[in-house]
């Protein structure tokens, strides 16, 4: 395509490109904070990684108004059923994200207490390692999420 | 007062009590059974000379197989005034039931409940003696060393990989798209 649109010229899109386009840079995050990946979250968050880059610094303590469930830290199987709750509430599109080990596979925590990975009780997108991920890699994570959000089907009914 | 002279010094004051005591690590202890803790305790707390005014911590030991009676309870007191600490170490067996200290100090109210909850010992006299880290459907004590360790009673259904959502929902009722 040109630069430089003539007069009168036209640019053709598919529905799907353009809603993945808008929604992968308005992603509304519902930090899932449990742990002490928290504080790798925070880092990011704030201005010097500054998360906000990626149109996703503004995060919301509703689930209704959030569209990515960030679980960020060790989700023990008391608290399971609040996270499966809060994940139901959330409104289509939903993405999900799997911060750190113990989100994504329990971690280091094989025992009677902890839940072995997120993905046993909802879908997850994007799993992010490390014990807690370094900020680049979290915002590794999140650009692979835009690429996902960008690359897929947006059916509007 | 150091360790060594608190050791021989409880042995002293108490002889009803019948207590053995020896110096740890750089700390007193002092073994007791269980129908004399309470007297004990009162004494540490309330005799000035002692005044263990804090009882910093409480937990338990399961010897399983190793030891006729299974469980160990370990108190730590700590004295604020004279920076002296105290370890007292009380046998308790299986189906044997232990004091409650909530009387004492306020916070065994918690500690005991931990233990209760971990370890499946019981203490009598206790306003409250219910979970306090496990959920309430949880079966057993999972410190016990006959627990699993990684045994886990999910609150919810787990699969991997996790149930066709959207087919999980329309089944619940929750979406209503086509």
């Amino acid at each position: 395509m040109s630069d430089i649109l003539l007069p009168g010229a036209y640019y053709t899109t598919k529905l799907d490109k353009a809603m993945g386009w808008a929604r992968k840079y308005s992603i509304f995050m519902y930090p899932f904070v449990t742990a002490c990946c928290g504080m790798e979250y925070m880092s990011v968050a704030s201005s010097h990684y500054d998360i906000d880059r990626f149109g996703a610094g503004l995060p919301r303590f509703s689930p209704r108004q959030a569209d990515v469930l960030m679980v960020v830290g060790t989700v023990s199987q008391k608290i399971a059923p609040i996270l499966r709750r809060v994940y139901d509430q959330m409104c289509e599109p939903k993405w999900v994200i799997a911060f750190g080990a113990c989100a994504s596979v329990g971690g280091p925590y094989d025992n009677y207490a902890t839940l072995q990975g997120i993905d046993r009780i909802v879908p997850v997108d994007i799993y992010i390692p490390g014990c807690p991920p370094r900020p680049e890699i979290i915002i590794d994570g999140l650009m692979k999420l835009q690429e996902k959000i960008a690359n897929q089907k947006h059916p509007l009914i | 007062m150091t360790p060594e002279e608190l050791a021989s010094q409880l042995v002293t004051d108490f002889p009803e009590l019948n207590l053995t005591s020896r110096v740890d690590k750089g700390h007193a202890v002092v073994d007791v059974s269980t129908d004399r803790l309470v007297a004990l305790m009162t004494a540490m707390k309330e005799r000035p000379e002692y005044g263990f005014a804090m009882l910093m911590d409480l937990t338990a030991v399961d010897w399983f197989e190793q030891r006729d009676i299974r469980f160990d309870l370990v108190y730590h007191l700590y004295s604020v005034e004279h920076n002296h600490r105290l370890r007292v170490k009380v046998q308790v067996g299986e189906i044997q039931h232990a004091p409650s200290l909530t009387k004492l100090w306020p916070i065994a109210d918690w500690f005991e409940r931990e233990v209760w909850d971990l370890y499946g010992i019981r203490f009598d006299g206790h306003p409250n003696l219910k979970r306090i880290m496990m959920y309430e459907e949880f079966k057993g004590h999972p410190l016990r060393k006959d627990y699993p360790y990684n045994k886990t009673q999910p609150l919810i259904e787990e699969s991997w990989p996790v149930r066709n959502l959207q087919i999980h929902m329309k089944e619940a009722g929750k979406i209503h798209r086509p």
